[in-house]
């Protein structure tokens, strides 16, 4: 195998970082839904934790990109 | 037809400029961050020159949003983090401006490079330990240190200190990751329609028509996008009052 094509590969292989992504984005959400329809009162006050929780998640498939990227272009 | 998703991020020297060996070029990047600071002083300063009991649309817009800091930074760092809105406030507008600015087509993403959100991470987390050694002197490395049992501590100081190390990271790396992948998105987007819509001139035509998907597409990515830049920069602005918090108040609660 040359260098280009394992290349090509590793960058895609990076992107399996998005699996976890999407795993814990589906879990911020989900938990917050489930907590929310048992305790409506308290939904309000929690909206920052969640939009805490969704980006802390996100960014760590977004690092996976970040490596997708380096193998790429250097 | 040159179609890379990533000549958008190019940085062109706008005005060739060399100082002592150094590329000190006027580039496109430098003309959008003055855009942008510019964008967001002028809005304030209209916003504030006419001031009424009863406020503008545009006054009560730049109400809202000092507000809106305000009480993020309360409910974040308590009293003593208000002496740090200017900063705050500061970063949340250029963070916001510049990613809603980088939205309209053709312009230029500041925050899609990580030289500028990393200089951003830095004074951030610089302030932060600034702060910390002037408010706790030597004492600020008990941050380090949280309650535990003795023999758990081995484990768990380690593991505060790199997290304290991957913050500069962590921090830089979300906002431009995140504008460089939706803006990446875009433009492939984009080339799909431009290869559909090529097929009509080929003995294949019955495939352009097929280009209106990946073009409804773009618009529902746009979209999300515009949620993605107004989240980014109150994500930023809200760590770092997460941060300052621990700064000030170590681990107890306010």
């Amino acid at each position: 195998m040359d260098l280009a094509s394992a290349k090509q590969i590793g960058a895609g292989l990076a992107c399996v970082a998005l699996v976890g992504a999407g795993i814990g984005i589906g879990n911020v959400f989900g938990s917050y839904l489930s907590g929310a329809l048992r305790n409506p009162g308290a939904a309000a006050g929690q909206t920052t934790n969640l939009l805490l929780g969704f980006a802390l998640c996100e960014a760590t498939g977004l690092f996976g990109l970040v490596i997708a990227l380096i193998i790429l272009f250097t | 037809m040159a179609m890379n998703p990533m000549a958008q991020f190019e940085v062109k020297p706008l005005v060739s400029l060399h100082i002592g060996g150094y590329d000190v070029s006027f580039t496109n990047q430098a003309l959008w961050m003055f855009i942008v600071a510019g964008a967001a002083s002028l809005f304030f300063y209209a916003a504030a020159t006419r001031k009424s009991l009863v406020p503008s649309r545009m006054q009560s817009m730049a109400e809202l949003s000092y507000e809106f800091v305000s009480d993020m930074i309360h409910s974040a760092a308590g009293e003593a983090g208000l002496q740090f809105f200017p900063l705050i406030f500061t970063i949340f507008t250029f963070v916001l401006f510049s990613n809603v600015l980088g939205l309209i087509p053709g312009s230029f993403t500041v925050t899609s490079h990580i030289a500028v959100t990393f200089a951003l991470a830095a004074v951030v987390v610089l302030t932060v330990i600034v702060t910390g050694f002037l408010k706790h002197g030597i004492g600020f490395l008990k941050l380090f240190v949280p309650k535990a049992p003795i023999y758990l501590l081995f484990l768990l100081v380690p593991i505060e200190i790199v997290s304290f190390l991957t913050r500069p990271v962590s921090l830089s790396v979300r906002l431009f990751a995140n504008m460089l992948a939706g803006h990446t998105m875009l433009k492939v987007f984009a080339a799909f329609v431009i290869a559909l819509g090529a097929t009509l001139v080929t003995p294949k035509p019955w495939f352009a028509p097929l280009a209106i998907a990946p073009m409804f597409l773009i618009v529902a990515i746009t979209a999300l996008e515009i949620l993605v830049a107004l989240l980014q920069a109150y994500v930023f602005a809200i760590l770092t009052c997460i941060y300052l918090n621990e700064a000030l108040h170590l681990h107890e609660h306010h």
